[in-house]
C-alpha cells in the first residue's frame, strides 16, 4: 500500500509542477494531497488524514481552483530561458539536494526496527486532542490568537477597499 | 485483510451501489410526484401503473442520447468531471451505518455498513462533502461557457461558506456524544435521547447547510434556470449529464441519512424508551437488527421528502441574501449554539 501511495504521491507532484494549464497542475495537487491522506492512512494517522482532506483538499484547493476561474487564468507560455546562470544554479542545487538525501538514507538504521505499543494510538484523535490542550496548550493559544488578528485584519482591508470603491 | 473480509466488502459494496442507485431512480420519480401533487397535476403516470417504470424509461433515453462535447471544452476535464462527482457521492455511502451488525463470519460481526467503527467517523463524511464540490466546478469550467463557469463559482463559493456551519452544527453532536465514531454516536442516543431533542438548534443549522451543500432550492442558485440557463450541467448530455444528476440525488440520501444518524438516532425505533424492552426482542437480535434498519431507511427517507418539499414549496434566495444568510446568521448561531452546549455539559458534569 505504502508504494502504491508513495508512487502516486511522486508521480502527482511532478504533474503539479510540469503542467501548464493552471486548472490540471491545481488538480494534480488535490490527487497529491489524496495520496498523502493515504500515506497517513498506512501510518494509522487517521484524524490527519481527516483534516488533510478536509482543509487542503476541501478547502485550500477548492479556494485556489475558485481563484484560477474567478480570474480565468490562461496557460502559461514559455519563458525564454534567461542564459546558463539560472540552469547552473538549477544543476547545483539538486546536486546538492541528491547528496543529502543520499547521505540521510545511508545513515539510516537498516533492518526492522519494532515500534512502541503507543505508536498506534498516537494519530487518534483522542491522543492529538490531549496534546493539544495539555502539553502544547500554549503554542495551540498563540496560534489561534495569530489567526484572530489575520481575520480581523483582512476583514479591515476587505473594509476600506469598499469605502474607497 | 482475510479473504472473508475482502468478500464480505466487495458484497456490502454491491448492494450498497445498487440500494444507492434504485433509491436515486425512486427519488427522481418521488421528486416529480410530489412536485405535480404540490402543482395540483397529476405527475408522470404513463410508464407502468403510477408511473412507476419511468425512471428507468428515462435512464434509457439519457444512454441512447449522443453525447456532445462543446469544440471549446477542455475534453479531459469534461469527462473527468461527473466521475469525480459520482465517486465523492458513493464514497460517503462507505461511511454511513445503515444497520446494526447482522451476520457473523469468523468471529466478527458485519452490517450494511462498510466502515462503521472508523475512530473519526462524522470527519470523514464531512471531508468528503467538502471535496464534492470540485465535480460541480470543474464541470463548469471544463464546458468553456459563461453560464456554466457562473454556476460553478456560485457552487463553489456555496458550498466553502455553508460548510463551516456545517461543521459547527455537528460540534454540538460530537460533545454530547463524546465521540467522532458514528456507532458511539448511535449508541449515545439509543441509551439516552434523540439528539434532535437536545439540539434543535443543530438540527435546523444541519438542515439548512445540507440544502446548500447539496445545490437544492433554495439555495438552487448554481442551476437558477432564468439566470443561468441550466447551469454548471448546462453543456452535458447523455449519460455524462445522467451521472451528474444521478450525483446530486446520491447526495441528497446521503445528506438525509447522516441527519437520521446524527440527530434521529440511527436505527433506534422508538425514541425516549428501549427498543428491545418494548418490543420484546433480544438487544442486537437479528429481528431487532433488521427493524431497526428499516427504522434508518424510514427516518431517511422521510427527509428525502421533507428536501423535495423544501424544493417546490419555496422560491429561491438571491444570491448576496444567500451568503449574508450564510456568513452573518448561520455561523454566529452555530457558534452560541457550541458555546451553550459546552457551557451546559459542563454544569451538568
Amino acid at each position: 500500500m505504502f508504494t502504491v501511495f508513495a508512487i502516486g504521491a511522486v508521480a502527482s507532484a511532478v504533474f503539479t509542477i510540469t503542467r501548464k494549464n493552471p486548472v490540471a497542475s491545481a488538480m494534480s495537487l488535490v490527487g497529491h494531497f489524496f495520496m498523502l491522506t493515504g500515506l497517513y492512512l498506512t501510518l494509522q494517522a487517521q484524524f490527519v488524514a481527516a483534516v488533510q482532506v478536509l482543509v487542503y483538499a476541501g478547502a485550500i484547493m477548492v479556494l485556489v481552483i475558485f481563484v484560477i476561474m474567478l480570474l480565468n487564468v490562461g496557460t502559461e507560455q514559455q519563458h525564454p530561458q534567461s542564459g546558463g546562470l539560472r540552469t547552473t544554479l538549477g544543476v547545483m542545487m539538486a546536486g546538492l539536494l541528491a547528496v543529502l538525501m543520499g547521505t540521510a538514507i545511508l545513515a539510516r538504521p537498516t533492518g526492522r526496527v519494532d515500534l512502541p505499543p503507543e505508536s498506534l494510538t498516537i494519530g487518534t484523535t483522542e491522543a492529538i486532542g490531549q496534546s493539544l490542550f495539555t502539553t502544547y496548550l500554549f503554542p495551540f493559544e498563540a496560534v489561534s490568537l495569530l489567526l484572530l488578528a489575520a481575520l480581523i485584519g483582512s476583514v479591515i482591508l476587505a473594509k476600506r477597499h469598499v469605502q474607497e470603491g | 485483510m482475510s479473504l472473508t473480509n475482502l468478500i464480505v466488502i466487495l458484497v456490502q459494496a454491491g448492494i450498497l451501489v445498487n440500494m444507492m442507485l434504485m433509491a436515486a431512480a425512486y427519488m427522481v420519480l418521488a421528486e416529480r410526484k410530489i412536485a405535480a401533487w404540490i402543482q395540483n397535476r397529476v405527475g408522470p403516470n404513463r410508464v407502468g401503473p403510477w408511473g412507476l417504470f419511468q425512471s428507468f424509461a428515462d435512464v434509457f433515453k439519457l444512454y441512447i442520447k449522443e453525447d456532445i462535447v462543446p469544440a471549446a471544452a477542455d475534453y479531459k476535464f469534461h469527462a473527468l468531471a461527473p466521475v469525480i462527482a459520482i465517486g465523492v457521492a458513493v464514497t460517503t455511502y462507505a461511511i454511513i451505518p445503515f444497520s446494526g451488525p447482522l451476520i457473523e463470519l469468523d468471529g466478527v460481526k458485519y452490517g450494511l455498513a462498510m466502515a462503521p467503527n472508523m475512530n473519526i467517523g462524522i470527519l470523514a463524511v464531512l471531508a468528503m462533502t467538502s471535496v464534492g464540490v470540485y465535480g460541480v466546478a470543474l464541470a463548469g469550467w471544463s464546458s468553456n461557457n459563461k453560464y456554466s463557469l457562473m454556476g460553478g463559482l456560485r457552487s463553489a463559493a456555496q458550498m466553502i461558506s455553508y460548510e463551516l456551519s456545517m461543521g459547527l452544527a455537528i460540534i454540538g453532536v460530537v460533545l454530547i456524544a463524546g465521540s467522532l465514531n458514528l456507532i458511539d454516536i448511535i449508541q449515545a442516543q439509543t441509551d439516552g435521547m434523540w439528539f434532535i431533542f437536545l439540539q434543535p438548534v443543530g438540527f435546523i443549522l444541519f438542515l439548512i447547510t445540507a440544502l446548500a451543500e447539496t445545490n437544492r432550492a433554495p439555495f438552487d442558485l448554481p442551476e437558477a434556470e432564468p439566470e443561468l440557463v441550466g447551469g454548471y450541467h448546462t453543456e452535458y448530455s447523455g449519460m455524462k449529464f445522467g451521472l451528474l444528476y444521478l450525483a446530486e440525488y446520491a447526495n441528497i440520501l446521503a445528506s438525509s441519512a447522516i441527519m437520521a444518524t446524527l440527530f434521529l438516532g440511527g436505527w433506534d425505533i422508538i425514541p425516549f424508551l428501549d427498543d428491545s424492552t418494548v418490543l420484546g426482542l433480544a438487544p442486537f437480535s437479528l429481528p431487532l437488527v433488521i427493524l431497526g434498519h428499516m427504522a434508518f431507511l424510514g427516518k431517511a427517507f422521510a427527509l428525502v421528502f421533507v428536501f423535495i418539499w423544501i424544493r417546490w414549496s419555496l422560491p429561491r434566495f438571491r444570491y448576496d441574501q444567500l451568503m449574508n444568510l450564510g456568513w452573518k446568521v448561520l455561523l454566529p448561531i452555530s457558534l452560541v449554539n457550541i458555546i451553550v452546549t459546552g457551557l451546559v455539559i459542563l454544569f451538568l458534569q
